[in-house]
């Protein structure tokens, strides 16, 4: 203890910028959550059942995700495809 | 025409029970008729916290069966005349809270008040859900802590789409943020959310701030309302909060260190 632990302390923030930083990333993921439409867990499923009638995906391979912007709302659709395909056309 | 006011917060603990009695007696203090209701059924606690626990004869939930006449079941304060207490049940269960049952009760009594204050029990069940259906305002109860402030939010998205006034389609209730137990000296040393971090993650417009105080527990353990402590920091916080809910303009306070003088420094606080 003493002058030097008196600096230190004054230097190093605290953990509250830590709990603000997890805070905002959870906050942000439940309102995505609550705000999106009832509908984007069907499409997700029925997208992936359209989608394994071509190809061999993995169940998690389909993502749709709803951003909203101030003017417009982005619907992202990530597919990934396994390893391979390609060649079998 | 009264105003229907939910103190609501998610997490226990956070001081709802303390804020719903602090704002009924603040409103009747400037003459407004108001009635303060204990919504946690099997958990009652407000009657305590309002120190008339010894005249609970009935109890809201008579009142919604049909079991007890509403001005048999209001307990008058016996500090301020303009103010009254519905006390919850301590042996249903808050399956006793019906939508109907509720909003005749709160009909029949916006006809004598002009503020309804609803304590809301902890949780997002039943108890909590009745306590803001019929809700005109809104407190958002927050202590400066990661849980809090997440049930807070939790809280506030249902706020706007599971209350009567969503429902219908109406204008939205009006949503406050009431910040408890905040410490400066703790913010200042970055162990604690500031008001700022808070609103920043929130975006709701900021009521008051509430600091910890030792005066809240002995409010508490004397059955007054801390509101009528105006000698301590919460209790002129409490204050400020209901001027700022009838329309004035004030400056929060408390939000910094208090800086002690040297004598203050000498002899300890």
């Amino acid at each position: 203890m003493g002058l030097l632990s008196y600096f230190k302390s004054k230097s190093t923030s605290g953990s509250a910028s830590l709990a603000k930083e997890r805070l905002q990333i959870l906050v942000a993921h439940d309102r995505a959550g609550r705000d999106a439409p009832s509908y984007l867990p069907q499409l997700q499923r029925d997208i992936l059942k359209v989608l394994r009638k071509y190809v061999a995906v993995e169940p998690g391979a389909v993502n749709v995700n709803l951003e909203h912007d101030e003017h417009h709302e982005v619907l992202e659709l990530n597919i990934v495809l396994p390893e391979g395909e390609r060649s079998t056309g | 025409m009264s105003r229907i006011i939910v103190v609501t917060s998610g997490k226990g603990g956070v001081g709802k029970t303390t804020t719903a009695a602090a704002l009924a007696m603040g409103l009747a203090e400037r003459g407004f008729r108001s009635v303060v209701i204990d919504f946690d059924v099997g958990l009652r606690n407000l009657d305590l916290i309002m120190g008339c626990e010894r005249r609970v004869v009935y109890d809201f939930i008579n009142v919604i069966h049909g079991e007890a006449r509403l001005n048999q079941a209001l307990i008058k304060d016996k500090r301020n005349e303009n103010l009254f207490i519905l006390p919850a049940s301590q042996t249903r269960d808050k399956e006793a809270l019906t939508k109907e049952g509720v909003g005749k009760v709160l009909t029949d009594l916006s006809e004598d008040f002009d503020y309804i204050v609803c304590d809301s029990p902890a949780g997002i069940e039943l108890g909590a859900t009745m306590a803001m259906y019929y809700a005109d305002d809104a407190f958002v109860v927050t202590n400066p802590e990661v849980s809090s402030v997440r049930d807070s939010d939790r809280m506030i998205g249902i706020l706007s789409s599971k209350s009567q006034r969503a429902e219908e389609d109406r204008e939205p209730i009006r949503e406050y943020l009431l910040l408890t137990r905040y410490s400066p000296e703790r913010v200042e040393r970055g162990e604690m959310l500031s008001v700022e971090d808070v609103q920043d993650i929130l975006s709701l417009d900021l009521i008051g701030v509430i600091p910890e105080s030792q005066a809240v527990l002995n409010a508490s353990n004397s059955g007054v309302p801390v509101i009528m402590d105006g000698e301590s920091t919460a209790g002129q916080a409490y204050s400020d909060v209901v001027a700022r809910y009838l329309g004035e303009q004030l400056p929060h306070r408390f939000l910094e260190i208090e800086k002690k003088g040297l004598l203050g420094r000498l002899f300890g606080g």
